[in-house]
């Protein structure tokens, strides 16, 4: 990416604290409950959740199904950390309270769920990494597997609940900034997606991409293979973790039951859709991918009578037809996504030389 | 062309919820219509829709309001949930019914109560659906209550050794499971647990695992996708002793599975098909001949027209839901939760219901039920009220 | 002791059966396009909800037939929608695609069929009970590993003795190469999805009258296991996949046996990783030496 000039970064800075503003403002205008405002929370938590698989799958070429397995972890680390103690006894109704008998503040069990899911990560990414693509995809799909049934295994309940869910911990209503429950997601999405739009930018993500475009290659100017890959997959593990431990705030109960491999499908597809090796695209294919499967297409699901007329085809499930429809045709004929490779800024930055010229 | 899109996206993001019309007061219908628990949630909805009919309008605070259904799908599934809840508090729901799964129902009370939409739980029986929330209020039994039930009743079969089978990483059959193992060694009895994981098909291993163990009864809580097969699988293996269930196991696809079979299936539940006694009876008859009149709503009830416990507790629900609202005299939601405490409604069919200080209905009766093999239908076994557990 | 194995071991061959004849499907498409054929569970399923809908108007005798040929035929469209446009893409985007493909049948099949159970309709000799030892099984158990051996037996003559057999050989070996040779390269893919889409629905008859409930996402399941079957066996191999299959079979069902149950799944998962970190070939698999 070419280094941004001083009017560009202010200006990005200026449009960030727009958009930041409008959201706030939409949620004083329209209430918590508004469909609106819950479409704009999920969407920031899977736009830092798409942007982290990006991060993997679009710019360092690593093909991992594992993103689900480890926002799981980050959920669950933070969820069992924050559940207020004198819940503990409804909560773990059925271990005794759980043995976990202190409760950590907010932001640092989000931290620390970031930190557990990067930790797994390495242990992970020793064995995994040194596959390669559909068998990496294919083993990291069998991780997250393995780490969704020994989370639910009864021998742990008194740490994870087990089958049970978990629920009572502070959720984004117990985070407002400025009162409003809405900045919060997008403040730690937003911090988050700048670090990983830094890293890209940086040395490290000129070796990402190094690896992604000719591995053979990236090793002969001195990448080091492993360690480069290594450090890409615990850096999006642990950005999946977050991201797990919003998802958590924003749904307000979490089982790990609802972690299965469709959610890291979907994910995937936001990343195929927004362009892989495109982080603006993830962002802005993780709102509309929230808001057209939660939101627009819903009608879709209801049957609709105009008058006499019974329109035909409507009924529960057809949303879902139409919305994977949709994205087969994006999948097969417009494969590079919304933005392919490019960033929104440098859509605007092209134009501009062109002008110059 | 990127432009276009995103001012039409903007637009389209400010499409305002439409406004409430006049004089009409909206329920919720919070149930699952597809997934593992899809079967039970349409015949809860049935029994909504039922009550409906009957009363399609409602008096209160002198203005008489139509009475309209919000339904949405929650896919059985606690993270589907959270936004099905979402979309009904967004369409300006006065209360809330369902949902069928606990799961489903605990992950929706934490919007319900963000929102101060009061919630009725039908046949969610996990306790944390309303000690967790307090905007929670249930008009059927709870597990402990239940898994006692089935114990006792395992117990006065003889059985000494008895095997819980549920999925893994289902809060109602665990829960259920858990309260059924309590109470079946506190009679003296031995339990072994075993837990299987989501998508098995397979279940002889299980069943195997029971036989060697020498075990005197199953008790599997579980969806009724799961329940058929191992049905199925026990009458193939020749098991000689009896499989028992919950709530979830009283549905037709139970009776399909073990008809002509030479397997024993035992249920607990919440309401008799044949009562005739009280106002069950006029249910039973009315709501048999509305599934005859009216061919979508008896394939959702599986394609016949037994009366399954849920659609008696849907139809009670909805008569308490307009009890509530009479009560608060007012359609905001603020209200009704603060009537709910207080409302009785006698006429129930699955007797009277009152709510007790944490919002449960205080429900001291649960009637076991075996499924005929022959006539693929339940037979009443026996009442168990709590007075008899003591 | 081996009366009390004795029904686990013919719970995991027949299990084991089954995921044969669905995990060939994927090793002659990975052999052939180098791809993870994610749909190919979902087209078991398909297969499933056929014979569901077919048997509620006709006898066994026309239904069955007329389920393999939808199922065929699903295979045979699926690959010219979803994998034939993305022939020279990059491995991740047909990957994509195939992921996209199962999630669009999986809807689909949940919109049709509403998102409830279907009950499999009751094949007449294959359900009925048996008794072996001290052991009682439905008799589809005992059919399903014969069944398979037979189908793969013919499968591997057809491979070995036929023109198509060598073309199919030709392409899995070079691509490009077997192109220029004037092997004309759609028709024998083609083939090989007709092959495992009919293979699947033999197997779907097979699971379906032993296992009686269709959801639409049974296939999830058994398609992930029948994959690492074949990755187990070594990819690309048919006999490596059915052995690979019938050792996946038995061992899930001995470590249900060993009170593991919870971890049966992830035992599968577990025991793929392994054998991709030592012996990434399986164990069957032709070594082939990296191309730069």
């Amino acid at each position: 990416m070419k280094r941004m000039s001083n009017t560009r970064k202010i200006v990005s800075v200026a449009v960030v604290f727009l958009i930041y503003f409008l959201a706030w403002f939409a949620e004083a205008r329209l209430g918590t409950n508004s469909m609106l405002i819950t479409v704009l929370k999920k969407g920031a938590v899977y736009a830092l959740i798409a942007a982290s698989m990006n991060l993997l799958n679009g710019f360092t070429g690593l093909f991992s199904l594992g993103q689900a397995g480890f926002m799981l972890v980050g959920a669950y680390v933070y969820a069992v950390f924050t559940i207020p103690l004198k819940r503990h006894a409804a909560v773990y109704q059925y271990y005794n309270g759980g043995i976990i008998q202190f409760e950590l503040p907010m932001l640092v069990a989000l931290l620390l769920a970031g930190i557990v899911a990067a930790l797994l990560a390495a242990l992970v990414g020793l064995p995994v990494l040194r596959l390669k693509s559909d068998y990496l995809a294919i083993a990291t799909l069998g991780f997250a597997e393995i780490i969704r049934a020994i989370v639910q295994w009864d021998t742990l309940g008194p740490i994870t609940n087990g089958s049970n869910l978990l629920k009572t911990y502070p959720t984004f209503k117990d985070a407002k900034i400025f009162g409003s429950t809405v900045l919060f997601p997008f403040l730690v999405s937003g911090v988050c997606i700048v670090v990983i739009l830094l890293l890209i930018n940086s040395t490290y993500g000129r070796a990402f991409k190094a690896i992604r475009d000719d591995e053979i290659a990236a090793e002969a100017m001195g990448v080091n293979l492993f360690r480069t890959k290594e450090l890409a997959f615990v850096i999006s593990c642990f950005f999946a973790g977050i991201g797990g431990a919003l998802l958590a705030m924003f749904q307000g109960t979490v089982q790990a039951n609802s972690f299965k491999s469709s959610m890291t499908y979907d994910i995937l597809l936001m990343v195929v859709i927004g362009g892989m090796g495109s982080i603006s695209g993830s962002v802005v294919a993780s709102f509309l991918y929230i808001a057209c499967s939660e939101w627009w297409l819903r009608f879709l699901d209801n049957e609709l009578v105009i008058g006499t007329f019974h329109v035909p085809l409507l009924r529960s499930g057809f949303r879902m037809v139409v919305f994977s429809a949709v994205i087969m045709v994006v999948v097969l004929f417009f494969r590079k996504g919304l933005m392919g490779d490019k960033e929104l800024w440098n859509l605007q930055l092209n134009r501009e030389r062109r002008l110059r010229r | 062309m990127k432009k276009i899109l995103a001012i039409l996206l903007t637009v389209a993001l400010l499409i305002p919820t439409f406004a409430l019309a006049d004089n009409v007061v909206k329920i919720g219908v919070f149930e699952p219509s597809s997934g593992d628990n899809g079967a039970g949630g349409k015949q809860e909805v049935l029994g909504v829709e039922y009550a409906n009919t009957l009363k399609p309008t409602v008096t209160i605070g002198g203005t008489e309001y139509t009475v309209q259904l919000v339904n949405v799908d929650n896919q059985s599934d606690s993270s589907k949930a959270v936004t099905a809840a979402q979309e009904l508090v967004s369409s300006g729901v006065s209360l809330v019914l369902g949902s069928y799964g606990s799961g489903a129902s605990m992950a929706g009370g934490d919007v319900f109560a963000e929102a101060g939409v009061p919630a009725i739980g039908l046949s969610c029986t996990n306790p944390s659906v309303t000690t967790l929330c307090d905007y929670y209020w249930r008009i059927c039994f709870l597990d402990p209550f239940q898994g006692a039930v089935m114990a006792n009743f395992a117990n006065s079969l003889g059985a000494k050794k008895a095997y819980v089978l549920t999925m893994l990483g289902e809060d109602y059959g665990n829960g259920l499971g858990h309260y059924f193992t309590q109470a079946f060694e506190g009679l003296g009895g031995e339990v072994i647990s075993e837990t299987f994981p989501e998508g098995t098909s397979d279940f002889t291993a299980y069943i195997n695992n029971a036989v060697n163990a020498g075990v005197e009864a199953i008790f599997a809580p579980c969806a009724t996708t799961y329940a058929s097969l191992i049905i199925d699988q026990a009458a193939s293996m020749n098991v000689t002793f009896p499989l028992l269930a919950g709530d979830t196991w009283e549905s037709s696809v139970i009776l399909e599975a073990a008809a002509g079979k030479k397997v024993d299936v035992y249920v607990s539940t919440f309401f008799d098909e044949n009562d005739t006694s009280g106002p069950a009876s006029a249910f039973v008859s009315g709501f048999k001949a509305w599934l005859n009149e009216n061919a979508d709503k008896k394939t959702n009830n599986g394609g016949n027209d037994i009366v399954a416990a849920v659609s008696a507790l849907g139809f009670d629900g909805y008569n308490v839901a307009l009890a509530a609202l009479e009560a608060a005299g007012s359609i905001d939601p603020a209200d009704i939760a603060a009537a709910l405490p207080g409302v009785v409604y006698e006429d129930a069919v699955t007797g009277s219901i009152a709510f007790d200080e944490i919002g449960d209905a205080k429900k001291d009766m649960a009637y076991v039920k075996k499924a005929n093999n022959d006539t693929v239908a339940f037979d009443f076994v026996k009442t168990q009220s709590v007075a008899g557990l003591e | 002791m081996f009366n009390q194995l004795l029904p686990y071991l013919l719970a995991g061959v027949s299990v084991g059966g089954q995921y044969a004849l669905i995990a060939v499907g994927y090793t002659m498409v990975y052999g052939i396009l180098r791809l993870i054929n994610f749909a190919h569970g979902d087209v078991f399923t398909a297969a499933g909800f056929f014979m569901v809908y077919l048997m509620a108007s006709m006898p066994l005798g026309v239904a069955a037939p007329l389920v393999i040929l939808l199922t065929v035929a699903l295979g045979f469209t699926l690959e010219r929608v979803a994998y034939k446009p993305l022939r020279q893409a990059p491995r991740m985007s047909v990957m994509i695609s195939a992921i996209g493909a199962s999630y669009l049948l999986q809807n689909l099949m949940w919109y049709v069929t509403g998102g409830l159970a279907k009950q499999y309709p009751v094949l007449p000799l294959l359900s009925d009970s048996v008794q072996i030892g001290a052991a009682s099984t439905k008799v589809v158990t005992l059919v399903t590993p014969v069944l398979t051996v037979l189908l793969v037996v013919a499968l591997q003559l057809l491979i070995k003795h036929t023109k198509i057999g060598m073309a199919m050989r030709a392409v899995s070996v070079d691509f490009e190469t077997s192109q220029l040779m004037g092997i004309k390269i759609n028709s024998v893919i083609s083939t090989t999805f007709i092959i495992g889409s009919a293979l699947a629905a033999v197997g779907s008859m097979l699971y379906f009258t032993n296992y009686s409930t269709v959801t639409p996402t049974v296939g999830a399941m058994p398609g992930l296991k029948a994959f690492v079957a074949a990755v187990f066996g070594g990819i690309g191999s048919i006999p490596g996949a059915v052995i690979g299959a019938f050792i996946i079979g038995i061992c899930e069902n001995l470590i249900k046996a060993a009170g593991y149950t919870a971890f049966s799944d992830a035992f599968t998962f577990a025991l793929l990783i392994l054998v991709l970190l030592f012996r990434p070939t399986g164990l069957f698999g032709e070594k082939t030496a990296e191309k730069v």
